[in-house]
């Protein structure tokens, strides 16, 4: 197990610099691409040829590109130094540079809008757990059944539907129509509870009927599976009540593989929901990053994939460690 | 234990009338995409206590189909039909409810599979699914108790280390361990009837003779009625008292083991017999004895439904080919339109000079 667990961790170290490297190279490269010029997209074309140099230094894009990515990796780590003769900018780890449009310093910036984007995935993970695993066990359980069948039409739907078109939808039925919900809006969990709640619901809602409908398609055709394994035939054999056969023996391996997609789904948005937090306006990481890609402004696109790739690869190692426990022949193997 | 004490536990009028496990016109049918697959159609036949039914026949012959329904396993799948009567010491199992079967599974009548590493939970340890077919059973007994009787019972079929083994997960052990385990699994409440389905023919010839003799020494301390199903008709030389051919979902020979071997009577037998395993031929020649493949389940031939392979199907003008014969003979009876002693000339003259 715990060698598992050490070549798990190495796996995903190895991952992020991998993402690291990639990242870099996207600051590298769109510029030369696009024609652009970095110190220039950072001071504005208007600056004198002196100012446009000192930037240059103060960025170090005049060194090589292997110096360039080492200070790149150890102001990630470490912190770096901005420095132009006297002119020094302290950067502090994990540093991801300023913003080239409103000269804030990237990681601040994107915690700032970490937890709009952490309330609205964490929450609607909940509901679409909850509700997809729910639906899909009993349709499996029902399987033909009229209940069966008419679940999973909802969830072709469901899964058919674009977010912005099921968003706009809620908005205008429940906001704009019936007025029973506010405008979706982020309030702080700890200002306020009860309008983070309110102002999160419709966004929540949208997001997890996405993923419901995929959630429960998957564990119907999980657990039909695994009620034909003949293990679940043992354990009937056995003598045991339908309620242990299902409840213990089937829903033990038909959930488990779901375990390994929640991780991807869960990771994919913690690194920003964008088209739910375009259609409610919600300021997150998504949103960051759709505004800074229409502003060409490279280091927070970079911050954003940073953080986004963060997240995929920490809890695709959580997932990892979950499936040490809950598979022996994994933790054994 | 002894009949007389069971008896006891029977209604005064069915008193000793009814053989242990009685089987009536037993018919499985499935409904599937493709069609109707008649899987067993009116299978009949008794096991008295203490005594072993050997079921042989080729892959797809219904075999466990027929032995799944005598422990209620299609009452799960919405797709399986049902129809006859099951009589297990006087209690008819096709019209009893759910619950009244499901008590009897894994206590008085279990169960060992065809293949043991699938027929184990890959996420619970051998030990832990062993205590939990015991305390189904016995709900009163502690923790402790069925765990002392599962490493108790892994011990008696043959497990070393019993104790360190109990904790281990199904993968972890090897395939003969892993069919032993199943075996204490299916006797930890010493069940008067068990089904094996080919509990050998996973493993290597040494492992398969230690499991045999570990069914048979298990039967001779409980008297337990035994049912086992296998190709390999060397086992059931060895083992059962009574044989039963099965063909194309039917029974078309069924008699006292040594009658059956020694006169058989149906030319799909002689075909059978033909290829008795011996250790000089290939697995794949055993399994697959005679020219030709199985039927269709969904379109069984006309009559006879061995008659596309059968050498003699022609003999007995279109009998064999428009109409089904039926299971007729005392003891010993047989499927097929010949004549029994055109069958006993041919047997003596053809067959057993090449047997
Ligand atoms: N649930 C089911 N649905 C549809 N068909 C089934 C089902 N279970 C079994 N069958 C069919 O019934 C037939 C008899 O199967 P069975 O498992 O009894 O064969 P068998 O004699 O045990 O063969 P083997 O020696 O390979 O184990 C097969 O053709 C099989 O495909
Ligand atoms: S009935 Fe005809 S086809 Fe069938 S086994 Fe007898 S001789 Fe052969
Ligand atoms: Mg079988």
């Amino acid at each position: 197990m715990l060698t598992y667990l050490i070549r798990r961790a190495v796996n995903a170290v190895l991952t992020l610099l991998v993402v690291t490297l990639v990242t870099f190279g996207i600051f590298f490269m769109v510029p030369k691409i696009t024609g652009s010029d970095p110190a220039l997209l950072y001071i504005g074309k208007t600056a004198d040829a002196a100012s446009v140099e000192g930037i240059r230094t103060k960025l170090g894009l005049a060194d090589p590109v292997i110096v360039q990515y080492g200070k790149f990796l150890k102001g990630l780590v470490a912190g770096r130094d901005y420095a132009n003769g006297n002119d020094v900018t302290h950067c502090p780890a994990p540093c991801m540079g300023y913003s080239f449009k409103t000269d804030q310093e990237v990681f601040p910036l994107l915690m700032g809008d970490l937890p709009v984007t952490l309330s609205l995935a964490l929450g609607a993970a909940v509901l679409w757990v909850l509700i997809g695993v729910s639906t899909g066990v009993i349709s499996a359980l029902r399987r033909g059944s009229l209940l069966d069948r008419a679940v999973m039409t909802g969830a072709l739907a469901g899964v058919s539907l674009p977010i912005y078109f099921t968003g706009l939808l809620a908005l205008s039925i429940f906001v704009y129509w019936l007025g029973w919900l506010p405008n979706a809006d982020y309030t702080s969990f700890f200002v306020n509870p009860l309008s983070w709640a309110s102002g999160l619901i419709l966004p929540w809602v949208t997001l997890a009927f996405l993923f419901a409908a995929t959630y429960a398609r998957l564990t119907r055709a999980n657990m039909l599976e695994t009620l034909g394994e003949d293990y679940i035939r043992t354990a009937r054999a056995k003598g045991l009540g339908e309620r242990t056969v299902i409840g213990k023996h089937a829903l033990r391996s038909g959930l488990t593989p779901l375990v390994t997609v929640f991780g991807l789904d869960l990771g994919a948005l913690l690194g920003g929901a964008v088209l739910t937090e375009a259609v409610f306006n919600l300021r997150g990481l998504g949103y960051q990053a759709l505004t800074a890609i229409r502003g060409n402004d490279l280091p927070v696109i970079i911050g954003v994939t940073l953080i986004a790739a963060f997240f995929i690869v920490f809890i695709n190692l959580i997932v990892d460690v979950l499936y040490g426990f809950i598979d022996p022949r994994v933790r054994l193997g | 234990m002894s009949t007389d004490s069971l008896a006891g536990l029977t209604l005064p009028g069915d008193r000793n009338t009814r053989p242990f496990l009685e089987v009536k016109d037993l018919t499985v049918r499935f409904e599937t995409d493709d069609g109707i697959v008649q899987a067993v159609s009116g299978s009949s036949f008794t096991v008295e206590r203490g005594k072993t039914l050997g079921i042989v026949g080729e892959s797809g012959s219904g075999k466990s189909v027929t032995s799944l329904a005598v422990l209620g396993l299609h009452r799960t799948r919405s797709n399986a039909k049902v129809s006859g009567q099951i009589w297990l010491d006087d209690q008819e199992l096709v019209t009893a409810t759910d619950e009244e079967v499901r008590k009897l599974r894994g206590g008085k009548m279990a169960m060992i599979f065809q293949d043991p590493l699938s027929a184990m939970h890959p996420y619970f340890t051998v030990g832990s699914q062993i205590v939990e077919a015991y305390r189904v059973h016995n709900p009163k007994a502690s923790k402790k108790e069925a765990r002392e009787r599962a490493i108790d019972m892994l011990a008696r079929v043959g497990i070393p280390q019993p104790a360190k083994r109990f904790g281990d997960y199904g993968h972890q052990f090897s395939g003969g361990m892993r069919q032993r385990a199943m075996i204490a699994m299916a006797l930890v409440n010493d069940p008067q009837l068990l089904i094996a389905d080919e509990p050998t023919t996973a493993l290597d010839v040494t492992v398969q003779a230690q499991i045999l003799d570990l069914i048979r020494d298990l039967q001779a301390e409980f008297g337990s009625a035994v049912i086992m199903i296998t190709h390999d008709l060397g086992v059931v030389a060895e083992l059962a008292d009574d044989v039963l051919v099965m063909y194309g979902g039917k029974i078309i020979e069924r008699g006292p083991a040594t009658s059956v071997f020694h006169d058989p009577q149906h030319p799909y037998t002689w075909g059978l017999l033909g290829s008795m395993p011996r250790l000089d031929r290939d697995v794949r020649d055993r399994l697959n004895p005679v020219k030709g493949s199985p039927p269709s389940l969904i379109n069984l031939p006309s009559g006879c439904a061995f008659h596309p392979r059968c050498p003699y199907a022609g003999r007995n003008g279109d009998r064999s080919f428009t109409e089904v014969p039926e299971l007729r003979g005392g003891a010993h009876a047989v499927a097929c339109h010949l004549p029994p002693e055109d069958r006993r000339r041919i047997f003596e003259q053809e067959v057993a000079p090449n047997l």
